[in-house]
């Protein structure tokens, strides 16, 4: 655990300086928007880094899970004027359950198989934002969703909502550090390792494996409500089938093998798709394939593994 | 138009679809029984298909039958290319490393697709001139026909490859076990490099078929492939004779569905079917006793 305080301390301290430096740099003044996406994001990406690194699974739907959480949020707030904490609560409950649904007969077969049931949930997901008008506004979505409040305090600048969303990243951070470091994280690692031994040794690996689709579902849903009460307007274009692909791209070219590199790769995508592949506009989906590709292929330990690599590396050269 | 003119309609035009999704679903096959991975560029490869015929006819005024087998080549090549280039070099691969692999390829082929031909779908011309005819009724296009037929041809093409010759006998072992086939002085990665080659060329073919009644445009590919492999699924991963039963049955229940229930529900009809299946009897329902469910 000591090497993750170290971690957790640099992490922190970052996010401290990071609004600081944002407020005395003309030239990325946008930056603090940009991060508050990012943390968002990075609470779906370490929920999925979990599903992946430890289940050895994927989940190709997630992004449906993140519209779950907003719409829950948006419709729940704008169109029936309740709190925003019970929109919340809402798109956790309905998430959970869908994901146990989704989750319970695709984890006992091993392969492909949740691959492709959440590629199909997910689309089924999309399509019902699209066409539920009445509910959801279709294609065109909605608008008026109130800020997040607790009494009379809105969260509605940039400033105290960075603040929000990066302590809400953080709580999610330290609870899935725990589990890593707990009976639950060591029966994850033991079904990672070999499957089959984990069973032989008592370990009952679909339950466990259900409790990560399920955990990474929350967090995904979670994220989804505090997207919506950013940007207070919601359409189905967030949640299509490229978000999910993103996602879990954001977690591969970090590295799968630690939530910290789901973490890394988050920012850095959030930052290449927000600011710096603007440029390329709509073909900024080539840049993102040909880079999976190139790290799936020749650095399948994400950014987290190069220091290890360089290191032995130097090792050999010696 | 009366009621069973209405509903001939619908049933002709799910069996056309449906012969789509049977195409898709055995490109599936053809790569998961030799490799066991399912290949999430498949889709990929019927908007390919399409599109490069839209270049081949459109653009090059090349006749039909040229057109038709300059693209399947053209397609059967960047198949080829992706085994080469992105399956064969990896060394130790596991299930999640494939899947994201054709994940890529397939992200790497829309945004191709997209640089070309842009974001607008493209028609064909229908391959023969006749005019649309009744029957109960119905108005059918001729291209239809065009659709059936040719996916019998390569159905029955397929079976007679796998069951007659060497070289399809030699896949099929290997889908059994690479190992042994290994011993046996099959050479695996060529039967993998075959397997892609198929599938891309099967993949082309659909799009090709298809496009004069469907239109085609890069993003078709995420949905024909979930489409398809809801065939593959249904009839039995592996089997062929299940992923074309399976194929049309979707197709019905597509076209049925959206003319008498939802047609905006349309799409989502075939992917909840696929979810039942995975959920209900992932081995499928049409599978023979030979093809079951090996790995998974």
């Amino acid at each position: 655990m000591g090497c993750e305080k170290k971690k957790i301390l640099t992490l922190v301290s970052f996010l401290v300086i990071f609004p600081v430096l944002v407020n005395y740099i003309p030239a990325i003044s946008n930056y603090l928007e940009v991060m508050i996406f990012a943390g968002i994001f990075c609470l779906v990406t370490i929920g999925l880094s979990l599903l992946m690194g430890y289940a050895g699974q994927i989940s190709l739907g997630h992004a449906a899970f993140l519209g779950i959480g907003a719409y829950s949020s948006g419709i729940i707030t704008a169109k029936f004027g309740l709190s925003p904490w019970i929109g919340i609560a809402a798109g956790i409950a309905i998430s959970s359950c869908i994901a146990v649904v989704v989750g319970i007969p695709s984890l006992k077969l091993k392969g492909h198989y949740l691959a492709m049931a959440t590629l199909g949930f997910g689309e089924i997901v999309f399509i019902v934002f699209n066409e539920e008008v009445n509910l959801t506004g279709g294609p065109s979505g909605f608008a008026d969703i109130p800020y997040l409040h607790v009494g009379s305090f809105e969260f509605s600048s940039e400033l105290t909502y960075y603040i929000l969303v990066w302590a809400v990243v953080l709580m999610g951070l330290f609870f899935a550090l725990n589990l890593i470091h707990s009976r639950v994280g060591r029966a994850w690692r033991a079904i990672h390792g070999n499957e089959m031994a984990a069973e032989a040794m008592g370990v009952p690996t679909s339950r466990y494996k259900l409790k990560i689709f399920v955990l990474s579902s929350i967090y995904a849903s979670v994220a989804g409500s505090l997207y919506t009460h950013y940007i207070c307007f919601l359409n189905p274009s967030s949640f299509d089938l490229f978000w999910s692909i993103k996602f879990v791209m954001m977690v591969i070219v970090g590295g799968m093998s630690s939530v910290w590199g789901a973490i890394i790769g988050t920012i850095l995508l959030t930052y290449l798709g927000n600011e710096w592949l603007s440029a390329f506009k709509h073909f900024d989906v080539l840049v993102y394939g040909i880079i999976l590709l190139l790290i799936t292929m020749f650095l399948p330990g994400g950014i987290v593994s190069l220091p290890r690599i360089l290191r032995s590396k130097r090792t050999n050269s010696r | 138009m009366n009621d069973t003119a209405q509903l001939v309609q619908y049933i002709l035009t799910g069996i056309t679809v449906g012969a789509i999704y049977a195409l898709v679903g055995l490109g599936y096959n053809i790569i998961y029984n030799v490799t066991e991975v399912i290949n999430f560029a498949q889709g990929e490869f019927v908007v390919l298909g399409g599109l490069v015929m839209v270049f081949m006819t459109n653009t090059l005024h090349l006749s039909l039958p040229v057109g038709f087998f300059l693209t399947v080549s053209v397609v059967t090549i960047l198949g080829a290319l992706m085994d080469k280039l992105t399956i064969e070099p990896i060394k130790d691969a596991n299930v999640l490393t494939l899947i994201i692999i054709t994940i890529a390829v397939s992200i790497i082929f829309r945004g191709l697709a997209m640089l070309i031909w842009g974001r607008d779908p493209y028609a064909l011309p229908a391959f023969s001139k006749a005019p649309p005819f009744t029957l109960f009724h119905a108005i059918i296009q001729p291209q239809a026909l065009w659709v059936l037929g040719i996916t019998t041809i390569v159905v029955i093409l397929l079976s007679l490859f796998f069951r007659f010759t060497m070289m399809g006998k030699a896949m099929l072992a290997c889908a059994d076990s690479p190992e042994a086939s290994r011993l046996m002085g099959i050479p695996v990665k060529k039967m993998v490099l075959i397997s892609f080659v198929l599938s891309a060329a099967i993949g082309a073919v659909a799009g090709i078929v298809i496009t004069p009644i469907s239109l085609m445009e890069y993003d078709r590919g995420a949905l024909l492939g979930l489409k398809g492999f809801g065939a593959s699924i249904l009839g039995g991963l592996g089997s062929f004779s299940g992923a074309v039963i399976a194929g049309l049955i979707l197709g019905l229940i597509e076209s049925l569905c959206a003319g008498y229930v939802s047609s905006g529900y349309k799409d989502a009809i075939a992917l909840i079917v696929l979810l039942l299946v995975l959920f209900v009897k992932p081995s499928g329902f049409f599978a023979g006793k030979r093809a079951s469910l090996k790995k998974f």
